[in-house]
């Protein structure tokens, strides 16, 4: 596990070292504060993945989450709770909204908790079937349109929402805050807390550790809860940054999310991966991306080359795992 | 096939290792081992857990490359370089653990990567059909090749995989372990196999901990103890006594020691209790009642299927079906998850200790502390100075073998790991520790820390409930035995009636009803 992390961050001084000799534009402030920012998406969709990898599940929604979440966040800012019954819009106040379309997030997530441990559904299955709802849910909200200029309006007293994307606190722009402070929590749950080592023991051995009175379907749905809620902060960031919601956001971003997982080392199989890891590896991907951005590769091939890079990072996973091995037995 | 012979008469090997080596990452496996198997003789092979048996057979068979060494078959050296190599050099070898595949059919087992094929490379499943047929009668099994392997009780299954290697015309069979789940009629037909083969000259290659069923059938005993060869000698050189002190350099009357207890208060009651089948009536655990007091050690004797493990597990609180009364203590628990269970103070050690026991990617501490991360909160973090501290004094009281408490589970022999399963069930603070089949698969040395570990609890007050399919493990360690068949509890023994004899009868005492389903349970 230690090993894993070590060939990341050699994976991605290699990388930054390349681009900066490649591209004086790489090492400026400007672009890594712009790299940062791209990284924070993955990386926050990335630790509610792992925790769901970790405890041997996979959580396929959270792209349409995204999607869904940055909806309803502009719904709610653009036109307001509709009671047709009273015959007004309520809008609520920024806070109010964030809140609860962190909720729907969450939400989400105990839709594929509940699918995955009561119903006993294949976790690829709960979360693909999810992934197709929620999607279908944000067509739905505005009937396909996108929420343009989510500015808010002073005499609802909903203003403000575009500075979650562009704000700046000591320089640094607040998704990368964001991501500071989740990773920071996540990796405080995952060493420090209980919950943390029983999602570890779900994912290694999940009969022995119900027998060992671990409420493993609690555990997993927490899992599912906490995926969801990183999901429904990236499609908030997502909104504000653009100052509008569109329905088709995060398509395909559970993949990346996946993607930045593995490349952290952590286990497809469950039990074993840190959220270190995964922070490398979110930026192993955003590292490649805006350096081949800068030099100018094609975007046709940036897909081949980030597609290469990970399965290459498993291959060498794979091949150093057998080394090691090798190494133990001349010891 | 009994007949002993001084070495110097047994016929020239026909296979024959030397000095074999094998080293794995951090551990040598077989330091420099001679082996010799002789032709029409039970070659038995003896030794703790990790003395090096498996491996060195399966360097024989060909499934693991010595790092050095020499295999020479009939006097001519080689190599066998995969499973199918040794299949052609007439090795054949049925494994320790299951290797069979659920979801195909007693017969596409038997015949696995060597299908019997028509000249248009279509599988001759009617051909294959009929020999399994014969092959399944010869084992005195009458079980249709169709039936798929996971319908199979265990027992049944470990007869497929013999049936598997006698598919073959082999010269060589090699058993590892091969009665571990068979009931006692089973293994006699296993037995009486064995005693076939060797008539036919086969040269059987015998490993088992069940050093009795050694003795009985055994013509030639080699000895490992920690890589190392200890010993090779005919039977008639041979006792139980002399094996022992061979395998663990310590003589036998340390293993079991049998200490007077004064039991108290009454800690567990069961009244009533019963678990319905899922299907087709009848019952798993029918209506069964017992006490078991403070400071006692109770014995569970029984056969296969008897239902000593699913009362376990209805105790548990594994069985959302059972109906009946638990109290423990005062405080009546049949209606508590789990998890409440483990809290009251009941604490269970499951028979398959890797399935259930352990988690495999954690450490030795992690493992040690799952049932109890509780206790170690302080604030929102676990306290990791007070769990070290915790670890520390299980691993000293229990002498568990590692060499860091984080330390990777897996790298520790069996024994080791069933102490640590003991450990965490001992963290939770029980008042009752039910055992299913305690000592299963560990050496005689870590038998008799478990069994010394069961005599001091019963000391400090626990109520104990053991399972046990060895009759001398009921004998040495009970102070009641209960034995039970075809689901009820049939007879309870106390003190000097605890014997052989007594638990032996009663298991097959019980009267003869026969649910409709028992042949497919």
């Amino acid at each position: 596990m230690m090993l894993l992390q070590v060939r990341a961050y050699i994976a991605l001084i290699a990388l930054v070292i390349t681009f900066a000799l490649l591209s004086p534009a790489f090492l400026t402030t400007g672009n890594l504060i712009i790299l940062t920012k791209q990284v924070a998406i993955n990386a926050i969709l990335g630790i509610g993945m792992t925790f769901v990898i970790l405890s041997g599940g996979i959580d396929l929604s959270v792209g349409s989450i995204v999607g869904l979440c940055g909806m309803v966040a502009g719904w709610l800012i653009n036109e307001g709770l509709i009671l047709p019954m009273f015959g007004v819009s309520v809008f609520f106040h920024l806070w109010i909204v964030i809140l609860l379309t962190l909720v729907v997030g969450v939400v989400v997530g105990v839709v594929n908790g509940v699918l995955v441990t009561r119903l006993r559904v294949a976790p690829f299955i709960a979360t693909l079937g999810t992934l197709y709802v929620a999607r279908g849910a944000a067509l739905l909200i505005s009937d396909g349109a996108t929420f343009a200029n989510l500015v808010g309006h002073e005499s609802l007293g909903n203003t403000g929402f575009p500075v979650l994307g562009a704000g700046t606190l000591l320089a640094l722009p607040y998704p990368i805050w964001v991501m500071v402070l989740f990773a920071v929590v996540a990796a405080f749950v995952a060493r420090k807390t209980p919950f943390g080592r029983q999602v570890y023991a779900v994912g290694g051995n999940e009969k022995a550790a119900g027998l060992s009175g671990v409420r493993t379907g609690r555990v997993k749905l927490l899992t599912y809860m906490i995926s969801g809620l990183c999901a429904a902060m990236v499609g908030l960031i997502i909104a504000s940054q653009l100052v509008a919601a569109h329905p088709a956001t995060g398509e395909t971003f559970e993949l990346n999310a996946i993607a930045v997982v593995v490349l952290g080392g952590t286990s497809l199989m469950g039990g074993r991966g840190t959220m270190g890891g995964t922070i490398i590896g979110a930026f192993v991907i955003g590292v490649l991306v805006n350096g081949m951005v800068l030099l100018g590769v094609s975007a046709f091939w940036q897909i081949v080359i980030k597609g290469t890079v990970i399965v290459l990072a498993v291959v060498v996973d794979q091949w150093q795992q057998r080394m090691q091995q090798k190494a133990l037995i001349q010891a | 096939m009994r007949s002993p012979a001084d070495i110097a008469a047994l016929p020239d090997p026909m296979l024959r290792a030397e000095q074999i080596v094998k080293q794995y990452p951090g551990t040598r496996a077989l330091n420099g081992v001679d082996f010799n198997v002789y032709p029409g003789k039970v070659n038995v092979l003896i030794g703790e857990n990790g003395a090096g048996k498996s491996t060195l057979m399966k360097i024989l068979a060909g499934v693991e490359q010595p790092t050095s060494g020499l295999l020479l078959l009939r006097g001519e050296v080689i190599e066998a370089a995969a499973p199918r190599e040794g299949l052609a050099h007439g090795i054949g070898i049925i494994y320790q653990e299951l290797n069979l595949f659920p979801n195909l059919s007693v017969s596409e087992n038997i015949f696995m990567a060597r299908e019997i094929v028509s000249s248009f490379g279509t599988v001759r499943h009617k051909e294959q059909d009929d020999i399994a047929r014969r092959l399944m009668a010869r084992l005195e099994q009458p079980i249709a090749p169709r039936t798929l392997v996971e319908d199979l009780r265990i027992g049944q299954q470990q007869l497929v995989e013999i049936a598997r290697a006698l598919a073959e015309e082999v010269s060589i069979l090699i058993m590892d372990e091969p009665t571990s789940a068979l009931s006692n009629a089973e293994a006699d037909i296993l037995l009486r196999i064995i005693g076939e083969l060797t008539t036919q000259g086969v040269a059987i290659v015998y490993i088992s901990h069940k050093l009795d069923e050694c003795l009985r059938i055994g013509d030639v005993f080699t000895v490992l103890r920690d890589g190392n060869l200890i010993a090779e000698a005919p039977a008639r050189d041979v006792s139980l006594a002399w094996i022992v002190e061979k395998m663990s350099g310590r003589s036998t009357e340390a293993l079991f020691h049998k200490q007077t207890r004064q039991a108290g208060d009454p800690v567990l009651h069961v009244e009533n209790l019963s678990l319905p089948r899922a299907h087709g009536g009848g019952y798993r655990v029918e209506d069964v009642s017992f006490t078991i007091r403070a400071g006692e050690i109770v014995g569970i004797y029984g056969l296969m299927g008897a239902g000593r493990t699913e009362l376990l597990e209805c105790l548990f609180g594994m069985q959302p079906d059972a109906r009946g009364t638990i109290r423990l203590g005062s405080q009546a628990i049949d209606t508590l998850r789990l998890d409440e269970r483990i809290r009251a103070g009941v604490a269970l050690i499951p028979e398959d200790r890797q399935l259930l026991g352990l988690v495999q990617n954690l450490s030795v501490s992690k493992n040690i502390t799952l049932a109890s991360l509780k206790r170690f909160v302080k604030g929102l973090a676990l306290s990791t100075g007070e769990e070290r501290r915790e670890v520390q004094r299980l691993i000293e009281a229990l002498a568990i073998k590692v060499s860091d408490a984080r330390q990777p589970i897996t790298t520790l022999s069996g024994g080791n790991q069933q102490k640590v399963v003991v450990a965490k069930s001992l963290l939770t603070r029980p008042n009752v520790l039910m055992m299913d089949e305690p000592t299963r698969g560990i050496d005689v040395a870590a038998k008799s820390d478990i069994f010394k570990i069961m005599n001091g609890l019963a000391e400090e007050g626990l109520g104990l409930l053991f399972v046990s399919s060895e009759l001398k493990e009921v004998v040495a360690m009970a102070d009641r035995a209960l034995v039970m068949a075809r689901g009820r509890l049939v007879a309870t023994f106390e003190g000097a009636a605890i014997t052989e004899q007594n638990l032996a009868d009663a298991s097959v005492s019980a009267p003869a009803v026969i649910h409709p389903d028992e042949h497919a349970a």
